[in-house]
């Protein structure tokens, strides 16, 4: 089954099930149903992060340097949490600017400069083919082992013709795949729906396989992953390969390559591409911010036991980075092995696919598109669609690209390890993040200091990490890299400024950063933007602000034939009927065309040319002042100045309505409280003519009546003297309340035992409530009852609330029964009545002034001569309760049915 | 107004995980956790995937529930 013919078929025919999966991508999204519509199919796509140097690479790495591997993984996740601060951001600014690549992004952040952008797109192919190498390497590497097991995969490729080599023909067909799904569309700034659909199901391809031969490996192998460990452990010689010391520069390498993954995953060209420039929706951001680290999770959960097991066993002590083959080799399976050359393959192509045409794009239109627009020959033949020469040029790129990935292969991969290409390319990739993340952030980086800062930072790359890795393959001399440039130790490429000590990762990566964000900081401080660049950097910096969308930036004037006429040559007499499509009129061509159009156009030609471009094309037709800039620069200002206004003066109106509700209720209060003192003048009066009446007209009849007989005028003048004790009695007790509600109330508060004083009001009104035909029962069940209290006052309380029992209680057996009872910290004295008891909502009303309760048979109640209340008592009661830091409340009577009014006093301190 | 307050609410939230995430990646931490077993290998790798583990689901549920979450 491992014969070559089978390989082959099944790895060919692998790449042709890719074309279908392409295929059908693009039909159904020209249908309108796509694919990758969905935040799962986006995270998945994100996925091409793991390459075959994940698949093959990250088992060696393990063996060799611990959990090392892991850092490379842990970085894009820490990314990924960012995302919806970071990545909506970029993905925001791509979208309204038509953003085609990483290069485009960072020329048209800096005033749309075709010099940056060529600057970009030249590192990122000098720093990203080997990474494309390695990837054919894997593939050349996996199929060997595959084909020659158990005999050594010894093979030397310059002693091989190059069609022998398998990769050289994969080359081939991912040549052709990305020219038919990777440039369908000129512009590149559309998604590749087929391409995006393709990967994401090499993501899931190349997850299955690796699951699988882990599965295999730890569960058919060994007996699960403790009999795997305990094997381990047993071993000396691996007892340690799973700590920090294994790590390459140990805590510091450790930092280093974890800020290195975090800033490649953003800045690596194909990374881009699938994060930003395929994205589809904002919001897929949300879902992918977990589901990709899921996924990395997944991928990297046996690659420990791998690689342990690897080592355990005998398997023709082979190359750490292909024990993934090598392992279900050794146990003698043949379809394990197949899937797993199959998910290696799946890996390495995705990674292919993506970063060629990431690479083409740049290729076309940073560095070749500025120069054929600068040719004069070019320029005059007008005549000619240029359409298909920008796809032409894109092809012809993506096939030198690959071209020049495999020469790097042949040429110098033999001497290189899977991971270490990986990580060189990562550090070339890096240099982008300064000049991208601080424009983001930073209105102030200028195109001046983000050129100085890229350059400088590239060329400590290539000092450090580049050049050091030619002499390693024999290209130059070794001895630089031992004693330094011309015999100057401080030069060493490894040990810069006599830094040692550090994995060669970390250290180039931090004199390369330090190198260049200074310069860009340093350089920007100190130089001006021109205005293009101003009006950029504040559109990239504010990108997230809502208002700045529909600005419209555009004063020059041209004619609408003559745009016409420029996107047609450009972009093709279709996609110029598109583009113009809604402006259908039956209007001139020598109409002025309006500043809406203009923009449209100048975003049409971004999309497939690049923002630097189509600058210069917009520019040729355009007359005068194309962008009014001035105007743009103040119309950012006052948004962002009037949005802070805005905030203020929401803020204030906020605090204005809240006062205004305050004072509305404060009023209110006020209102209430002046007819409460109205009704309580009206009530006062009332309740003081009553007697004032009797006693006038007893006097009055006392006066005149001279002949009365004796008993009469006696009764007549014990009524008198009844009723003026009431009044005092009245006018005592509005007194009170008029001392209680003012606080001038005098209280002589002591400790005493309210068992006692209750004895003692129940002796006092005992006389009257049996006269009165009250039964009065008393219970208490503490033997004394320490308070802070007035006596006078309380007993006043007690005698009251046995009073108003009395005269609630039922007419035919009146019962009243007071106890004393302790709860918690608190005595309570309750006093309840066999009466018809409160209603529920007129329990708090019982406390205020005046009120009474009106009795069914009002009448009855003075027939047996028992008196209506004031209506002051209870509230002058609750008033004195409450000064002594007790309460006073209603509730229902627990034995005799009626109300019951309940007295509750703290307990006085020991 | 309610919901970018609620937005704000679940960015702050987020930016303490990443704050977290850092911390637990980086060396003090992750030189605590490596230590040798009893049987002789370090506990590092086991750490480094619970955290990992740990971080996800949290951000997950930051992501996906912040509708319900007040």
């Amino acid at each position: 089954m491992r014969t070559d013919p089978v390989v082959l078929t099944v790895a060919f025919g692998y790449l042709a099930l890719l074309f279908v999966i392409a295929a059908w991508g693009d039909r159904r999204a020209e249908q309108g149903r796509s694919v990758i519509g969905s935040p799962t199919v986006y995270a998945l796509s994100i996925a091409v992060y793991c390459t075959a140097w994940t698949f093959y690479g990250s088992v060696g790495r393990a063996a060799e340097s611990g959990p090392s591997f892991l850092v490379i993984y842990l970085g894009p996740t820490l990314a990924m949490l960012m995302a919806p601060f970071m990545i909506r951001k970029m993905v925001r600014i791509a979208s309204t600017q038509r953003i085609t690549s990483i290069a485009d992004f960072i020329s048209a952040r800096y005033g749309k400069s075709s010099s940056l952008g060529a600057l970009v797109a030249l590192i990122a192919l000098i720093g990203i083919t080997p990474y494309i190498a390695l990837q054919l390497k894997a593939i050349t590497l996996s199929h060997a082992v595959l084909v020659n097991y158990p005999d050594a995969a010894e093979f030397r490729l310059a002693d091989e013709s190059f069609w022998v080599d398998k990769s050289f023909w994969v080359a081939l067909v991912l040549a052709v795949f990305i020219i038919l799904f990777g440039t369908r569309h000129l512009d590149a700034s559309e998604r590749h729906e087929g391409m995006v659909a393709a990967i994401a199901f090499e993501s899931l391809v190349k997850l299955v396989a690796f699951l699988t031969v882990g599965v295999f490996v730890v569960f058919v192998m060994f007996n699960g992953p403790f009999d795997l460990f305990s094997q381990v452990a047993e071993s000396p010689r691996l007892v340690g390969a799973l700590g920090l010391d294994a790590v390459p520069g140990g805590a510091t390498g450790w930092v280093g390559t974890l800020v290195l993954a975090f800033l490649a995953f953003l800045t690596l060209p194909r990374q881009f591409q699938v994060l930003v420039v395929e994205n589809v929706d904002e919001r897929h951001l949300k879902r992918a911010s977990w589901l990709f680290p899921l996924y990395l999770v997944a991928i990297n959960l046996f690659v420990i036991p791998i690689a342990m097991a690897g080592m355990l066993l005998p398997v023709g002590n082979s190359d750490p980075d292909s024990f993934v083959l090598t392992l279900p080799l050794s146990a003698g399976l043949e379809g394990i092995p197949l899937l797993v050359f199959i998910g290696g393959l799946s890996a390495a192509t995705g990674m292919v696919i993506v970063e060629t045409i990431a690479l083409s794009t740049m290729v076309s239109n940073q560095l070749v598109m500025p120069l054929l627009l600068r040719s004069k020959r070019l320029q005059l033949s007008s005549q000619g669609e240029l359409a298909g020469w920008l796809l032409g040029i894109r092809r012809v790129a993506i096939v030198l690209i690959l071209l020049l990935g495999y020469l790097y292969h042949a040429l110098i991969g033999d001497s290189y390890s899977l991971v270490t290409i990986g990580l060189v390319s990562f550090a070339a990739a890096a240099q982008f993040a300064p000049a991208l993340l601080i424009g983001m952030y930073w209105r102030g980086a200028t195109r001046v200091g983000a050129s100085l800062g890229l350059i400088a930072g590239f060329f400590i790359w290539v000092y450090t990490l580049l050049l050091p890795g030619f002499a390693q393959s024999g290209w130059l001399t070794p001895a630089f890299v031992e004693q330094g440039l011309w015999g100057m130790a401080w030069l060493r490429p490894y040990a810069l400024f006599g830094l040692e000590g550090w994995d060669i990762y970390s250290h180039s990566l931090l004199w390369s950063l330090l190198a260049n964000v200074g310069i860009l900081v340093g350089v920007s401080l100190f130089t001006r933007q021109s205005p293009l660049e101003q009006t950029q950097a504040a559109l990239f910096t504010n990108a997230m602000n809502p208002e700045l969308q529909h600005t419209s930036l555009w004063r020059g004037q041209t004619t609408r034939g003559e745009l016409q006429s420029l996107l047609s040559r450009y972009l093709g007499a279709n996609a110029t009927a598109r583009i113009l499509a809604d402006q259908k009129s039956n209007r001139d061509n020598s109409d002025p065309a309006p500043p809406a159009m203009i923009a449209r156009a100048e975003q049409a030609l971004s999309g497939a040319l690049g923002s630097a471009s189509a600058r210069v094309l917009i520019n040729s037709v355009v007359r005068g002042e194309a962008l009014d800039l001035e105007s743009i620069l103040s119309i950012l200002d006052t948004t962002s100045q009037t949005l802070e206004y805005n905030r203020r003066l929401e803020q204030k109106s906020n605090e204005l309505a809240k006062i205004g509700e305050e004072l509305r209720a404060a009023n209110e209060r006020l209102r209430e409280l002046d007819r409460l003192k109205d009704e309580f003048v009206a009530m006062v009066s009332h309740e003081l003519r009553t007697p004032l009446t009797s006693i006038r007209a007893f006097a009055e009849i006392l006066r005149d009546g001279k002949d009365l007989p004796e008993d009469k005028r006696i009764h007549f003048l014990e009524v008198v003297v009844l009723e003026s004790q009431r009044l005092s009695r009245l006018i005592e007790e509005i007194l009170d309340l008029a001392r209680l509600e003012s606080g001038r109330l005098t209280l002589t508060p002591q400790k005493l035992d309210l068992v006692a004083l209750t004895q003692h009001s129940v002796d006092a009104v005992h006389r009257l409530q049996e006269d009165r035909g009250v039964t009065l029962q008393v219970d208490i069940d503490v033997d004394e009852a320490p308070v802070i209290g007035d006596p006078d006052r309380l007993e006043q309380v007690i005698i009251n609330l046995l009073d108003n029992a009395g005269k609630f209680a039922d007419d035919d057996d009146p019962r009243v029964r007071l106890y004393l009872t302790q709860h918690k910290q608190h005595y309570r004295l309750s006093v309840e009545d066999n009466g018809p008891g409160i209603a529920p909502v007129e329990r708090e009303r019982v406390f205020e002034k005046f009120h009474q309760i009106k009795r069914l048979s009002s009448s009855a109640g003075k027939a047996k001569g028992r008196p209506r209340g004031s209506g002051l008592g209870l509230p002058i009661s609750r008033g004195i309760v409450a000064h002594l830091g007790g309460r006073l409340w209603v509730e229902d009577a627990p034995q005799l049915q009626g109300a019951c009014l309940i007295m509750e006093l703290p307990q006085a301190p020991e | 107004m309610n919901e970018s307050r609620r937005e704000a609410r679940t960015h702050a939230r987020l930016i303490a995980l990443i704050c977290l995430a850092v911390l637990f990646f980086s060396p003090p931490l992750v030189l605590i956790f490596d230590r040798p077993a009893e049987r002789g290998l370090s506990w590092l790798p086991l750490y480094l995937f619970a955290i990992w583990l740990m971080v996800i689901g949290l951000a997950a549920w930051l992501m996906e529930h912040r509708q319900e979450d007040s």
